[in-house]
């Protein structure tokens, strides 16, 4: 892996279409005027259970991994994406079929990005993106301070853990994307509840995404999301208003839908997705492959703004061919802001307490509160 | 009273474009339960409310489902109407049972049955309908249940001895003398008996006896129904059943529409000529002497994924769309379509893709005809709203004098409203089930303006009403 390089996300050659709104979500069509050329995304079904993935020695990442998606820069452009068609079968055979009834079924994965013969690459989306965040500083304290306990020096932070709700638990996920009208040429989508930026995700083709679309319900989100799904009344459409005053002619009115249209892409941009797209992300090369770069990324984790971890393909030009993010719930950012703040002092206590404008004492009682509290050695009192 | 007139108008199109569209079955963005609920609060509200509106109904060409609904309801309640009410009621009940298919009526029965609904009306208009069956031994033998209900429930004697032991004794007698009683009879031993019967008694004998499907097919061919055979004319060719083969240019239009979407693309475009000959044939009867007189006509259809509906009624509201297409084409002198998709060809429409109905409003608007019809479930969603806006424009600036008349029909009916979804306030909206309906919807759809009073439309009720009941010479059933 190599060193973490700046990077922006840039939805270039993503037009954004019309949004569409059920109960509190709304999902907002991302649409490529071409494809990508020679990229293809498919799906592989590992049906229920849990999944292993081996990341680094003696380091295993443990989650609940319905598919992996396999990249194909095999230059078969045409070649249509298999999908639902393969469900039955292997889920079937994979979980009624062999596994006994009360049984856990475990499928053992060998790392996040694993090369599947010569042109063709298979990774665990968003868990790529999610490891990555879990590992975050996952060695533990740099430097033996007195103040660190001897588990945290000699096992790091592990076991790490974080939680996060899949899809079907999300209210009204699962009929928004059931009654959601796929566009012509739609590449990608953005996930809202109660307009708070979910879930990004893009591919490079319009048929892997018809093929895909689907898997939406099947993946991880935040407590946030959950919560703001659950909790949300109905969101309002953004109805367009045309100036009558303003039409004297059909073209005039043609004029004014072309106006909107573009009013709503500018809005979307720069007010709705901004929490996205504006902040810089330190993003890590998982795999390099022909033009393809396959990497992931993490915010600066400021508190109380919005926070995405997601993984990309760009294109040799830096355009984006894959994206899905995943947005961290409030609790999950100071965690990863306590911890990059603890890392950049060389994880010495009273430095990085003056860095955040605290004491030494209230910094404890934050790391305790956060879930690190076995990471000290005198541990303060639990926080009410 | 004006306002209350106003709001009593309102009601009484509410009512009816729900009953033209709803079947209680499940829908694009919404499950049958919650359809079903909705429907049934709207038939007792109208029936609380308006009971010589809701009864008049009848008359509007409502769908089966919500027929059999409204005429349970009026004789569960028999004892509040009064008895000028209870006259018009009564012929009405009778007239449209008798127009009910005979498995809807048979369900009808036992529906009433099953609520303990057994006044003397009830009972009469059963007998009624019973003594105007066309052969009930026919009946007898297809739909057993029903009829033995049916006999029970009205407190009648067996039209004969022979089929009363039929129905009710089964192992008395050891042949009978109607013929189709004793092929039922002989059907339970004997192969080629079977053949014999209706398509549906056949076809569990033939399960009994192991008769291969291509074969029962092929020899039951004849005594299939129009309906069956249609249904069944592609799973017989994939069986190597040749017999089985629906005459399309006798078929409905909406039903021969949706026959043809239910085609695959590769076979719609290998049958091209037929299917489009079968298609105009069929709109050309159902427009009837109307055909060419609509002037210059658009049409604005939608062919969005909702327009996939659901399992329970597939590519429903595309179905309704392409019939429309070509009913209008027959209807107008000139035509001109407009596919959300932006298809040019009508005939491979598939249910994809978003619905951008402002624009293609404005694509139909735009060469000014005489007459716009859309034809949507009205999400319209790319972008949400928009062909409102365009709409009302439209009628502000553009067109001022309303000399193109726009009228929208839905073919879905919205659980959460009580009504069809409208596009806009100042467009009228009116349900519809079957394209073949549409001239005259569109004479529903002016009321629905929110213009027009209760007077009026009491008016057009009475007249509709009035046609309904009186006699038509041709046909055999009715007294």
């Amino acid at each position: 892996m190599t060193a973490a390089a700046e990077l922006r996300l840039d939805l270039a050659g993503l037009r954004t279409a019309p949004a569409q709104v059920w109960g509190g979500i709304r999902l907002v069509p991302l649409v490529r005027d071409a494809p990508v050329p020679g990229l293809r995304l498919h799906r592989e079904q590992y049906g229920e259970g849990y999944g292993v993935v081996d990341v680094a020695p003696h380091t295993v990442y443990t989650s609940y991994i319905p598919h992996g998606f396999v990249a194909d820069w095999s230059g078969a452009g045409d070649a249509a994406a298999y999908g639902t068609q393969l469900r039955g079968e292997q889920a079937a055979a994979s979980t009624s079929a062999r596994v006994p009834v009360e049984a856990v079924p475990v499928r053992v994965h060998r790392r996040m990005a694993r090369r599947q013969g010569r042109r063709r690459l298979r990774f665990l989306p968003l868990h790529l993106a999610l490891e990555g965040y879990l590992a975050l500083h996952f060695g533990g304290p740099a430097v033996a301070w007195e103040e660190w306990s001897q588990r945290a020096l000699r096992r790091g932070l592990s076991p790490r853990v974080e939680e996060a709700y899949a899809g079907l638990e999300v209210q009204g996920l699962g009929d928004a994307l059931r009654v959601f009208e796929i566009h012509p040429g739609q590449c990608g989508l953005l996930l809202y509840t109660a307009d708070a930026l979910t879930a990004a995700f893009a591919v490079p083709h319009p048929d892997d995404y018809r093929a895909l679309h689907a898997t939406l319900v099947h993946d991880l989100y935040g407590e946030l999301v959950h919560h703001y799904a659950l909790l949300s009344a109905p969101v309002p459409d953004f109805v367009p208003r045309l100036d009558a005053a303003a039409v004297s002619s059909t073209a005039d009115l043609r004029a004014a839908l072309a106006g909107q249209r573009a009013a709503w892409a500018d809005f979307h941009a720069g007010t709705m997705a901004a929490g996205l797209l504006a902040p810089a992300y330190a993003a890590r090369t998982v795999h390099r492959a022909g033009d393809f770069t396959l990497l992931r990324f993490l915010p600066a984790f400021r508190p109380r703004t919005e926070n995405h971890v997601g993984e990309a393909i760009t294109t040799a030009d830096g355009r984006l061919a894959y994206l899905k993010t995943f947005r961290l719930s409030e609790a999950q950012t100071r965690r990863g802001h306590l911890l990059s703040t603890l890392a950049a002092h060389d994880w010495s206590l009273p430095r990085a307490a003056e860095a955040l404008g605290r004491s030494e004492a209230d910094l404890r009682t934050r790391l305790a509160g956060a879930g690190f509290a076995a990471l000290l050695k005198h541990r303060p009192h639990a926080p009410r | 009273m004006p306002a209350e007139g106003l709001v009593a108008a309102e009601d009484v199109l509410l009512f009816a474009n729900a009953a033209i569209t709803a079947t209680a079955q499940r829908e694009f963005h919404g499950g049958a339960a919650e359809q079903r609920m909705s429907l049934d609060f709207l038939h007792a509200y109208m029936l609380g409310n308006y009971r010589d509106l809701y009864a008049a109904v009848l008359a509007l060409g409502i769908n089966d489902h919500n027929a059999a609904l409204v005429i349970h309801g009026l004789l569960a309640t028999a004892g509040e109407a009064t008895p000028r009410q209870r006259h018009l009621e009564g012929r009405l009940i009778a007239r449209r049972f008798a127009l009910l298919p005979p498995q809807r009526g048979y369900a009808l029965v036992a529906a009433l049955r099953e609520a303990k609904v057994n006044n003397r009306r009830t009972r009469a208009i059963v007998r009624d309908w019973l003594a105007a069956r066309p052969d009930l031994a026919l009946d007898a033998v297809k739909y057993r249940t029903g009829l033995k209900t049916a006999l029970r429930h009205a407190h009648l004697p067996p039209p004969s001895a022979e089929l009363g032991d039929f129905l009710f004794r089964p192992r008395a007698r050891a042949r009978y003398t109607a013929p189709l009683l004793d092929t039922w009879r002989r059907a339970h031993y004997e192969q080629g008996a079977v053949h014999e019967l209706p398509f549906t008694v056949a076809e569990g004998f033939a399960a009994r006896h192991g008769i291969a499907r291509a074969a029962f097919l092929e020899r039951i061919a004849p005594r299939m129904t129009r309906g069956e055979r249609l249904r069944l004319q592609e799973s017989a060719r994939r069986e190597g059943a040749a017999a089985v083969r629906a005459d399309l240019t006798a078929m409905p239009l909406t039903r021969l529409a949706s026959y043809v979407l239910g085609l695959p693309l590769p076979d719609r475009a290998a049958r091209r000529a037929e299917l489009t000959a079968a298609l105009r044939a069929a709109a050309r009867r159902a427009a009837g002497p109307e055909a060419g007189t609509w002037g210059r006509v658009a049409a604005v259809l939608d062919d969005s994924f909702s327009a996939y509906a659901s399992g329970h009624k597939r590519r429903r509201p595309l179905a309704v769309a392409l019939a429309a297409h070509f009913l209008l084409a027959e209807l107008g002198a000139a035509y001109a379509p407009y596919w959300t998709s932006g298809r040019r060809d009508a005939l491979p429409a598939v249910p994809h893709g978003a619905t951008p109905l402002g624009e293609r409003v404005l694509d139909a608007l735009e060469p000014r005809p005489d007459r716009l019809v859309i034809v949507s479930d009205g999400w319209d969603n790319a972008p949400p709203g928009m062909a409102a806006e365009v709409l009302r424009v439209w009628h502000e600036r553009l067109d001022p004098h309303g000399r193109v008349s726009v009228v929208h029909l839905n073919p879905v009916y919205d659980a959460d409203t009580f009504t069809v979804r409208r596009l806009s306030p100042t467009v009228p909206t009116a349900g519809i089930r079957d394209a073949e309906d549409l001239p005259v919807l569109t004479g529903l759809a002016r009321f629905a303006a929110g213009r027009t009073g209760l007077p009026e439309l009491r008016a057009h009720l009475d007249a509709r009403v009035a046609a309904f009941l009186a006699p038509v010479p041709e046909e055999g059933a009715a007294p």
